[in-house]
């Protein structure tokens, strides 16, 4: 037992990955095995995760050397507070999706690529965690890659063509945010001869004035900027979530670019610290950018008359919370922005498996046409309206607590100009929600004929649910993110 | 800061959760109307009888709270009971159950379609008004603010018309939209001043701010607070009429706009307190604001021709009585305040429910159709004239009471300009209702219909009525239990002034 216990953080990556590898195989057995084994896989990993997360809670960060060679030389797993707690939360969205996959794909993806599409999910997942668990920068360069290609052939899966263009303009940009982040990759590693993190925090303060150090941050900031979708690099986002089968829009919302903001909290916080990032001013760039980005998607998305794109749009907003709380450096704000990847994570999964939904068993993507579906799909619109909700932040759903932590948070870094940035948001993201909402209960049905299994509604329901579990009873979470928080500005995290 | 021991005490959550509960039964029960109105009785009565149960223990002094849930610490769903509270719970609950019944022979005679709904959004209605009655913090009343915003929405349109869908739309949007801006923004800056959103007799912010935050969070909370129809965020209220009419009864005498001035006095009172709005000045601010709405209010309302806008507008001028009263800071006035809120709420109800039996009885909207419509509806039209003279505040109506305490509020203020107010206000009010009842009694119907034979609303209507408009004579004579809260609030919010 304990040969597999002190394996766990190499097991939970690699067992995604041996299976992605093992499903083209057994899917020429039997076409039912590859989505138990997604399921099966992702539920270890979940698993896995929380073990992690509550060991890394209890006796301090743990640190995998990789076959066993010492860091700085060998790859270095490092499970702390941070990486735990956004290790669990994409595993758990991994299963969720991968409870609701089977539903969905049957009519979004041709017949012969199903077995495809499971080992590519199950490789996306691989990446996902990968990134999270790495203590390398080379390593979490690799895991990018690996999570990105797994993501440009599972959009392209899609039936419709425009897919395969979402897919190729996405597959230009994060080529090139990847490329940046290898630019400074190297660029670190010509200066300080080392990838591992710490090896690289401890060695970096010494030559914070060289050029090159600023250049590598500037090239790190940039590329994984691209990979979030931080607005103005945001354009590559809403094609991808529309045109992608539904269980890919749902897994890449809710983890894909939150996986990015922890490479970008990760880079700038633990690699580099907070005094850098204060010293080139890091902080006033990002607090601009994420609150254009809060403002402008929320303004973008209200113009949409497609709903996916409108959730699209809206995850360009949301992604500005997150970065919010890393601009504006403080603990409390900070603690918003971690609570925020749990908690955007939950309600825009619901979101985009609410639509997955509907769009499967009504054939509907315009906003129009979800007119009246409140009578005959009641569960269905019940869990879309606790996500909304969620969403413009009223209390007992999640959405409040971050956006309470980031305000506070704002009203302490003594940038109190920020908190209408929130609400103003808030009553936008009100507004675009509350046409659909309205439309939904008031509206006159439309002839519509509801197709497909029910089946889908349990993962739903279950994210949906802890939309409100999570509002209601936040301090387990908080309390994670509030130490995550303390360690990275404390002095490295690592 | 004086802290107040707290008893322990469920009684607030089961007043909240016992139409709660209903709306599962009323759901439940839909096919079957009678049983389904029967969930609302019992339901309003019961609440009625808890709340009622809580008055011994609050005369006593005593305080009764609970908390529900703790979402981190700091940020908590927690229920006190104080006069205040009570005060206003016990108004609402009471007139709960008249307005049921009153519901039910309206909602019948028009046979309305989606009756179900209804019932439902009214019990979540009067179950978060209980929540902000009880709220112990200012999270727990900002939610449950909410709450009655979106659950009155189906209320407000009911009737699902384009004009009705806009009126909600608008009403949704004045009422979400200031409160998620405004009131949320006063809530975030309380709490990073205070550490703490928790009420307080003496108020949370004294000694925490410095005199140019104290006001800008002062402005956002009354600005945040649309609910009390100040002006300029008042034009929700006119819209909102599109209602069905016990529907705007409630909306009027009971849930919301009385939510919006408890909400104000609450500020006032418990956030605030008397002594840091006094050293900075802004209680006689607030009452001049206050007194411009009163003014201007009843001077829209004058030339109203429908009979529903017209005391929409007398209804945002009457608030602002509540807000003067309690902006005076003195005992008189606080005193005024308070009691305004019940003595408004039985006589406004009372003009609503008898705009809605005219219109049932006869479809007339508009107060120029109404001439000598008093000898067909000799009930309904005698209970308008007392609700009337309580809006007016002429003896032997209840209305006079709260006048008379503003009136000694304001000279031991010592604003006398504010007498003015009233005395203006008084006149344009008389200006506005004493020739609906002229046209009533004293005018000959017009050519075509008969003047002879009693043509009156179903009884469900009109007893309701009726007794609404007793009990707004009767408080003139009795204003017991509501005075002695009044009393307790007092002493408690003056305590360590």
């Amino acid at each position: 037992m304990s040969i597999i216990t002190s394996n766990f953080p190499v097991l939970l990556v690699i067992t995604p990955l041996i299976v992605a590898v093992c499903i083209p195989l057994l899917g020429r057995i039997n076409k039912r095995i590859p989505p138990v084994a997604a399921v099966v896989s992702t539920a270890f990993t979940l698993m896995v995760s929380i073990i992690l997360l509550s060991t890394a809670l209890d006796s301090g960060p743990i640190s995998y050397w990789l076959g066993n060679w010492a860091p700085p030389w060998g790859i270095e797993y490092v499970v702390d507070t941070l990486s735990g707690f956004v290790l669990v939360v994409v595993a758990f969205m991994a299963l969720m999706v991968a409870l609701y996959t089977p539903g969905t794909i049957r009519d979004e993806v041709p017949n012969d690529k199903e077995t495809t599409f499971y080992s590519l999910y199950m490789l996306l997942v691989a990446g996902l965690l990968g990134i999270v668990i790495t203590g390398d920068v080379f390593n979490m360069y690799v895991f990018i890659e690996i999570s990105s290609l797994a993501g440009y052939a599972l959009i392209a899966s899609g039936k419709k063509r425009e897919a395969l263009t979402a897919s190729f303009n996405y597959l230009i940009l994060g080529t090139v945010g990847a490329t940046f982040f290898i630019i400074g990759v190297g660029l670190l590693y010509m200066v300080t001869g080392t990838l591992n993190m710490a090896d690289l925090a401890s060695r970096l303060p010494e030559i914070y004035d060289s050029k090159v150090v600023l250049t590598a941050f500037a090239f790190f900031s940039v590329g994984l900027s691209l990979k979030l979708a931080l607005f103005p690099l945001h354009i590559w986002l809403p094609k991808v979530y529309t045109n992608a089968p539904s269980a890919v829009s749902s897994l890449m919302a809710a983890t894909g670019t939150k996986v990015a903001a922890y490479a970008l909290i990760r880079i700038t916080l633990s690699v580099f610290d907070v005094e850098f990032s204060r010293s080139v001013d890091f902080g006033s760039i990002l607090l601009v950018l994420s609150c254009a980005a809060i403002i402008a998607g929320s303004v973008l998305a209200i113009s949409q008359t497609n709903i996916k794109m409108m959730l699209a749009y809206s995850s360009v907003g949301q992604v500005g919370y997150i970065v919010l709380g890393l601009a504006l450096l403080n603990e409390t704000a900070l603690t918003g922005s971690l609570i925020h990847i749990l908690n955007h994570a939950l309600m825009k999964g619901a979101l985009f498996m609410v639509v997955g939904i509907i769009v499967f068993r009504t054939g509907v993507e315009e906003i129009s046409g979800l007119r009246g579906l409140g009578r005959c799909m009641p569960f269905t619109m019940a869990a879309f309206t606790i996500a909304s909700l969620s969403m413009i932040g009223v209390p007992l759903t999640v959405g409040f607590i971050s956006k309470w932590y980031l305000a506070v948070g704002a009203v302490e870094a003594g940038m109190w100009y920020v908190v209408p940035v929130i609400l103003v948001s808030s009553v936008l993201t009100a507004v675009y929600f509350w046409r659909i909402v309205e439309g939904i209960y008031f509206g006159k049905a439309a002839n519509v004929t509801l197709k497909g299994p029910t089946g889908l509604l349990v993962p739903t329901m279950i994210v949906a649910a802890l939309c409100v579990v999570f509002g209601v009873a936040a301090s387990v979470p908080v309390s994670v993110a509030r130490l995550a928080a303390s360690a990275l500005l404390g002095g490295g995290g690592m | 800061m004086s802290s107040v021991f707290i008893t322990q005490s469920a009684a607030p959550v089961y007043a909240i959760g016992v139409s709660l509960a209903a709306v599962l039964l009323i759901k439940l029960s839909e096919r079957n109307p009678n049983a389904r109105e029967f969930w609302t009785i019992a339901a309003s009565v019961i609440k009625f009888s808890i709340v009622a149960s809580m008055v011994p223990a609050v005369l006593d002094g005593k305080v009764l709270g609970c908390t529900l849930v703790t979402i981190v610490p700091g940020l908590e769903i927690a229920f006190k009971v104080d006069a205040l509270g009570l005060f206003f719970a016990l108004m609402a609950s009471l007139l709960w159950i008249i307005t049921s019944f009153y519901s039910i022979g309206y909602i019948r005679a028009e046979k309305e379609h989606a009756q179900t709904r209804y019932y439902m959004s009214f019990a979540i209605a009067l179950s978060a008004t209980m929540g902000v009655a009880f709220s112990a913090n200012l999270l727990t009343m900002f939610v449950f603010y909410e709450i009655i915003t979106l659950c009155t929405f189906p209320l407000v349109g009911h009737k699902e018309t384009p004009e009705a869908m806009a009126g909600a739309r608008k009403y949704l949007t004045y009422l979400l939209g200031t409160s998620l801006l405004f009131l949320m923004f006063a809530i975030v800056l309380t709490y990073s001043a205070a550490g703490t959103l928790e009420f307080n007799n003496q108020g949370i912010l004294d000694g925490n701010v410095s005199k140019a935050m104290a006001i800008a969070i002062f402005v956002l909370f009354m600005a945040g607070t649309a609910k009390a129809a100040m002006m300029p965020f008042h034009s929700w209220l006119p819209a909102a009429m599109v209602a069905p009419t016990p529907v705007s009864a409630l909306l009027h005498a009971v849930a919301v706009v009385k939510t919006g001035v408890f909400v104000v006095i609450k500020i006032v009172l418990h956030v605030f307190g008397i002594k840091l709005l006094a050293d900075i000045g802004l209680g006689t601010a607030l009452a001049y604001y206050a007194s411009f709405t009163i003014i201007v209010a009843s001077m829209i309302a004058l030339r109203q021709d429908n009979l529903k806008a017209r005391l929409a507008y007398s209804t945002i001028s009457q608030l602002s009585y509540i807000v003067l009263g309690v902006a005076l800071l003195s005992p008189s006035g606080i005193t005024g305040s308070v009691m305004h809120m019940v003595l408004h709420g039985f006589g406004k109800i009372t003009l609503f429910f008898t705009a809605g039996a005219i219109y049932v009885a006869t479809h007339k909207t508009n107060v120029s159709q109404l001439d000598g419509i008093g000898k067909r509806m000799p009930f309904t039209m005698a209970a308008f004239t007392l609700g009337a003279i309580s809006m007016i505040g002429i003896p032997p109506m209840g209305g006079f009471i709260s006048k008379w305490y503003l009136v000694g509020g304001a000279i031991e203020a010592d604003h006398l300009p504010i007498l003015l107010v009233l005395a203006a206000s008084t006149l344009l009010n008389a200006g506005y209702f004493l020739p609906i009842i002229y046209r009533a009694f004293f005018l000959s119907p017009p050519e075509g219909e008969s003047a002879e034979g009693i043509c009156e609303a179903p009884k469900a209507m009109v007893i309701p009525l009726t007794l609404t408009a007793l009990v707004a004579l009767g408080l003139f004579f009795f204003p017991g239990v509501f005075l002695e809260l009044a009393r307790i609030v007092v002493a408690g919010a003056t305590g360590g002034y």
